[in-house]
């Protein structure tokens, strides 16, 4: 960015500074021999023009929504509208969750995001035997058409945007969530949101998998065909680093091992016969923010300029919207502590900052009392406050991507962005992600850095203030939120009434079609949602791909 | 725990706990083998080999499974390395094996090698004795796949399965010497993937070559992970046995395999006894003999077998 | 003692947080332990069984679902049912402080929670372990 000349004057004058300051050293040593970032590179005592000499600011940097999208992916950002405040939340029962949300839409949330429970998310009824003491543990309990019009009764699907994190089985759960918009007449076309459907990472790192990879790949593609042509505004896929940082990857690991992922649902997409900009517009990522705040910043810009690279040059992508990664964000659970609570609000306004200052659209602040429990009201309150705070007070909202030349955050978005490809083109030789993912490979690269990071911490390398640094003794916390035992036995008598009431003959005749369908290539949304609609439920309709797919087997590599 | 009387019930925790004996070299386990040992032979040993994540342990999962729908009672050992800094071991071919485990006609016990230096240890073995004696029809040992131990389970196992898999092709002409004489059966794993036909192919072709014995080794491709083609490999087990049964050298198999135990015991006994009678300091005095050029180590070694009562010291009490 | 401990580390239920038990395997491992790893979703028989098969020492649990006062206590009871009384059990995850009284009662040598070195636990099965 600076002419040859003037660049190595100042190489020279750094470098001269540097060594001054490295002859004091003795007398006033730093306060470690080396300086490391959370994720474990290495940052120098300044940066200056010289760390991004190579640097172009028309290709490497741009505008905003310019390509590659280094800045960001709107032309005003935060100045037009702030990014959806988006609590991800969801327990026990739908009449529960339903008030739950009600609630969070009266303090100012703009969308909703809806936590299933694990029984739901891998694809059982409430009265499996696997179910027994899970049921809306974790989440809301789905098991049927029936739960999915509670959980949004007097909800106008055509106002709120929703996001459900569900994977496996995502292709029912949009199939029920269409039918309700139904009901409350509002058509497929107008509704927005996002499905995580994001299987490849449940391998990885979240463990919600039922199907085996092409079963699964090809449930992904499906839904890709059907949505760009019958629910259009619909996100279909939330490609998701944030799982993977929380199983305790690095930044550049958690920017790597997404987009590896995103290039093997392109490459499927491609293979099933669509073209690439019909469906990569409606491709969107979801990431962590973790405590070091340059770091974070520097990563989404990077995850923004590889993206954009790879749609343009590895997939000729045409529209720029293709080549665009928009991307909602969740702060960093793992980062949270059980002991001393109360910090962890400072540390998720950090997170917070650092999610906005790399511009995000939405956002997800975690409760004080993550590491505890499922947050309670109170709780959600003072994370959904953070956002407000930092959106109307802070300031750093009212340019777009404020940090841009930093030396420092571009020396890292280089950097980072360097990582990310250094990995993208060792699974490439591996074969791509899935087989990646098959080998364990990128499993055990998680776990490693996972390992490290305890073992730093354990040693005191690594200070989490409150637990191996400044603790203080403290009596067990109260006031955390219990989810009643009985919500189990409760699905259990509305899923019997449900058997009973329904007609079981068009149920058994839509999932017997779905079977038909699933030996076949054909698109199984279309019999999916007729299966919806006559209240087959979750469990049925997932044990019909069951039988015809089989099961996923993990891959442990330790 | 009567351990003696609950293996011979066929309880799981004697058979457990009696393997945990042997393990860590028990004599109550070398006791109770020799007592059970006329009802050992029973059982149809088979060994599972083949380079890491070849897919040993899904293979043996779905051999087993066929095996239990034709109600035989089935035992399967694990092997998995040491770690020789810490000496510990994550030991994870269970997972593959997952539905099995509640069966109750099937035995699942995982291994680490600990001081076996990579090849099968004498626990190992003692484990297939015991699972034998515990009234097993079929017992699988999964190796773990580096050097020795595919040697080492030749000499236990009826039937050698090497799992391959495709686009091995360097490999295999790195490894073919050693593998070509283990294998009874050759199996191209994750034949679902690219290259499966050829690397069958060339396996075929090394096998042509080989005419060391009068067996002619079957390939097949399977994909384990989907139960495909595994009906056919437990034919060509099947086949290998008639053919150890009818036409080949049995009973020179294991006169042999015998023979060599009884060789290495003898070698195991006389080093127990060097160490119990504490003669390290005699080693030690000799060591500095041949340092001095004083002694040849020859002479040395003949010297120290002479001062040691072998016999007496081996002797396990009844 | 001159033999390794034998460690089953489980996953019991539909929980998918595998983090925290597989550093917890790894830093048994390289406390010279053999640790018996597996995997997720285990019903509380075949963590039972793998308990006998492997003769394990220890069985260690980790739950962060909040299914753990119905998932553990269903283990050491059948645990109990099938004789087996000699084997330490331990637990961790996300558990809160007043479920833990409960837990120990059912039979739960210890619970281990978030911010717990793994040292601690390390020290703790060594020490307490019945065979
Ligand atoms: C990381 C994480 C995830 C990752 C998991 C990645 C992975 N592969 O493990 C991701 C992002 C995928 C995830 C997903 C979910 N999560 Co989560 N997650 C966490 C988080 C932030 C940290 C857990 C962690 O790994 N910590 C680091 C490790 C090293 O620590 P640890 O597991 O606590 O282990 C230590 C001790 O507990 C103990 N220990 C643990 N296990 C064992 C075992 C033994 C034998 C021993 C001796 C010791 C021991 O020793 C370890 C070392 O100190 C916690 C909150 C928190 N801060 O604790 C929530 C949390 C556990 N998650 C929660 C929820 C609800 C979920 C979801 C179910 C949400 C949903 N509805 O979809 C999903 C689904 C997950 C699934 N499939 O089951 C809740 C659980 C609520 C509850 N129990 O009441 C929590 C508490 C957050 C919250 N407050 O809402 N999660
Ligand atoms: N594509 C494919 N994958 C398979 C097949 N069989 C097994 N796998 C996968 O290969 C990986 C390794 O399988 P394992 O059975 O654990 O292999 P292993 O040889 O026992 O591995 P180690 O004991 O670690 O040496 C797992 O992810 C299996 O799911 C197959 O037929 N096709
Ligand atoms: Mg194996």
């Amino acid at each position: 960015m600076f002419d040859k000349q003037k660049a190595a004057e100042i190489k020279a004058a750094a470098e001269k500074w540097d060594n001054g300051v490295k002859s004091k050293l003795e007398r006033q040593p730093e306060r470690k021999l080396t300086f490391r970032t959370s994720s474990g590179m290495e940052i120098k005592r300044m940066y200056t023009p010289a760390d991004i000499e190579g640097m172009d600011f028309n290709a490497d940097l741009s505008n905003p929504a310019q390509y590659p999208y280094t800045r960001g992916v709107q032309p005003t950002m935060y100045r037009g509208r702030f990014w959806t405040m988006r609590q991800y939340a969801g327990f026990a029962t739908a009449e529960e969750s339903n008030n739950r949300y009600k609630y969070l839409l009266e303090q100012g949330q703009t969308g909703l995001s809806v936590a299933f429970d694990l029984p739901t998310q891998i694809g059982y009824d409430s009265d499996h035997d696997l179910s027994e003491g899970e049921v809306g543990k974790v989440g809301v309990a789905i098991d049927s058409l029936k739960d999915m019009e509670t959980l949004f009764d007097g909800i106008p699907l055509d106002k709120v945007t929703t996001s459900m994190t569900i994977n496996a089985p995502a292709a029912v759960l949009l199939a029920m969530y269409i039918a309700v918009a139904e009901k409350q007449g509002v058509s497929a076309e107008q509704l927005s949101g996002t499905i995580q459907n994001d299987i490849l990472k449940e391998y990885i790192a979240r463990g919600t998998y039922i199907f085996p990879v092409v079963p699964s790949m090809r449930l992904i593609t499906n839904i890709f065909e059907y949505c760009s042509k019958s629910v259009p505004k619909w996100n279909t896929i939330s490609i998701s680093g944030y799982h993977i940082r929380e199983a305790g990857s690095t930044a550049a690991q958690e920017v790597a091992f997404t987009l590896a992922d995103g290039i093997a649902y392109v490459e499927a997409a491609i293979k099933a016969g669509l073209d690439v900009d019909d469906f990569a517009p409606r491709l969107s990522f979801f990431f962590n923010a973790h405590n070091d705040l340059l770091e974070e910043v520097s990563k989404y810009r990077a995850a923004r300029r590889l993206w954009a690279k790879i749609m343009k040059e590895r997939f000729q992508a045409k529209d720029p919207k293709s080549m665009m990664l928009r991307f909602h964000t969740q702060t960093g659970g793992s980062t949270l502590t059980a002991q001393q609570p109360d910090n962890n609000i400072i540390r998720v306004t950090i997170q917070t900052l650092a999610a906005v200052m790399g511009g995000t659209q939405s956002l997800h602040t975690n409760s004080k009392d993550e590491a505890l429990a499922l947050p309670t009201e109170d709780a959600v309150r003072v994370a959904l406050r953070t956002q407000q705070i930092v959106a109307y007070e802070s300031g750093v909202t009212e340019t777009v991507d404020p940090l841009a030349g930093s030396y420092y955050v571009e020396a890292m978005t280089n950097d980072i962005e360097a990582r990310a490809m250094e990995y993208i083109n060792k699974i490439d030789d591996i074969g791509g992600a899935v087989k990646a993912i098959e080998r364990g490979y990128i499993q055990k690269e998680i776990q490693d850095s996972a390992y490290k990071y305890q073992m730093e911490i354990e040693s005191n390398e690594r200070i989490v203030v409150g637990m191996n640094k400044f603790q203080i003794q403290e009596g067990s916390p109260k006031g955390l939120l219990r989810v009643d035992p009985a919500v189990g036995e409760l699905q259990k008598q509305k899923l019997e009434t449900l058997r009973n009431e329904r007609d079981n003959n068009k149920v058994n005749a839509a999932l017997e079609a779905l079977k038909k369908a699933a030996q076949t290539d054909e698109n199984l949304m279309p019999f999916i949602i007729d299966a919806v609609r006559t209240y087959a439920t979750l469990g049925e309709i997932c044990g019909i791909l069951r039988e015809v797919f089989g099961e996923y087997q993990q891959s442990v590599i330790l | 725990m009567d351990i003696k009387a609950g293996l011979l019930k066929g309880d799981k925790r004697a058979a457990a706990r009696l393997i945990t004996l042997a393990e860590n070299g028990d004599e109550e386990a070398v006791r109770i083998i020799r007592e059970c040992y006329h009802l050992t032979g029973k059982a149809r040993i088979i060994g599972i080999t083949g380079p890491p994540g070849a897919g040993k342990s899904t293979v043996t999962d779905r051999l087993a499974k066929l095996l239990r729908m034709q109600d035989k009672k089935v035992s399967i050992i694990a092997v998995d390395p040491t770690s020789p800094f810490t000496g510990g071991a994550i030991l994870g071919d269970r997972v593959r094996m997952n539905d099995l485990s509640t069966d109750p006609g099937v035995f699942i016990r995982s291994m680490g090698t600990r001081g076996a230096l990579g090849g099968l240890s004498k626990a190992a073995h003692d484990a297939v004795r015991i699972l034998d004696i515990f009234g097993s029809d079929y017992i699988f040992i999964e190796t773990v796949g580096v050097g020795q131990s595919e040697v080492d389970i030749v000499k236990l196992a009826d039937t050698v399965v090497m799992v391959m898999v495709p686009g091995l092709g360097d490999d295999i002409q790195a490894i073919k010497a050693g593998i070509m004489e283990i294998g009874d059966v050759f199996s191209v794993n994750k034949s679902d993937r690219e290259g499966a036909e050829r690397t069958a192919v060339e396996l075929e072709m090394m096998l042509d070559f080989n005419k060391s014995s009068d067996f002619r080794p079957e390939v097949i491709n399977i994909v384990a992970r989907d139960n495909q083609n595994v009906d056919k490999l437990l034919e060509a087990i099947e086949k290998h046995w008639e053919y150890l049964c009818t036409k080949s050298n049995y009973q020179d198999r294991k006169r042999n395999s015998i023979h060599t135990e009884i060789i290495s015991l003898i070698n195991q006994y006389i080093i127990t006894s060097i160490q119990k009678n504490n003669h390290s300091n005699l080693i030690q005095s000799m060591v500095e003999k041949v340092l001095k050029k004083e002694l040849d180590p020859y002479s040395a070694a003949i010297e120290i077998l002479q001062s040691v009562p072998i016999i007496t010291t081996v002797q396990h009490d009844n | 003692m001159d033999r390794p401990i034998r460690v089953v580390v489980a996953k019991p239920g539909l929980d998918g947080h595998d983090r925290g038990a597989k550093v917890v395997a790894r830093a048994l491992r390289d406390a010279g332990m053999e640790v018996i790893y597996t995997g997720l979703r285990q019903t509380p028989e075949q963590i039972v069984e793998a308990v006998i098969q492997e003769d394990a020492d220890c069985l260690a649990m980790s739950i962060l679902s909040g299914a753990h006062n119905h998932l553990f206590p269903k283990v050491v009871n059948m645990l109990k049912e099938r004789g087996v009384e000699d084997v330490l059990v331990v637990g961790g995850g996300v558990i809160p402080e007043d479920d833990i009284p409960g837990l120990l009662e059912a039979g739960i040598a210890a619970i281990f929670t978030p911010g717990t070195p793994t040292s601690l636990t390390i020290d703790f099965i060594t020490q307490n372990i019945k065979k």
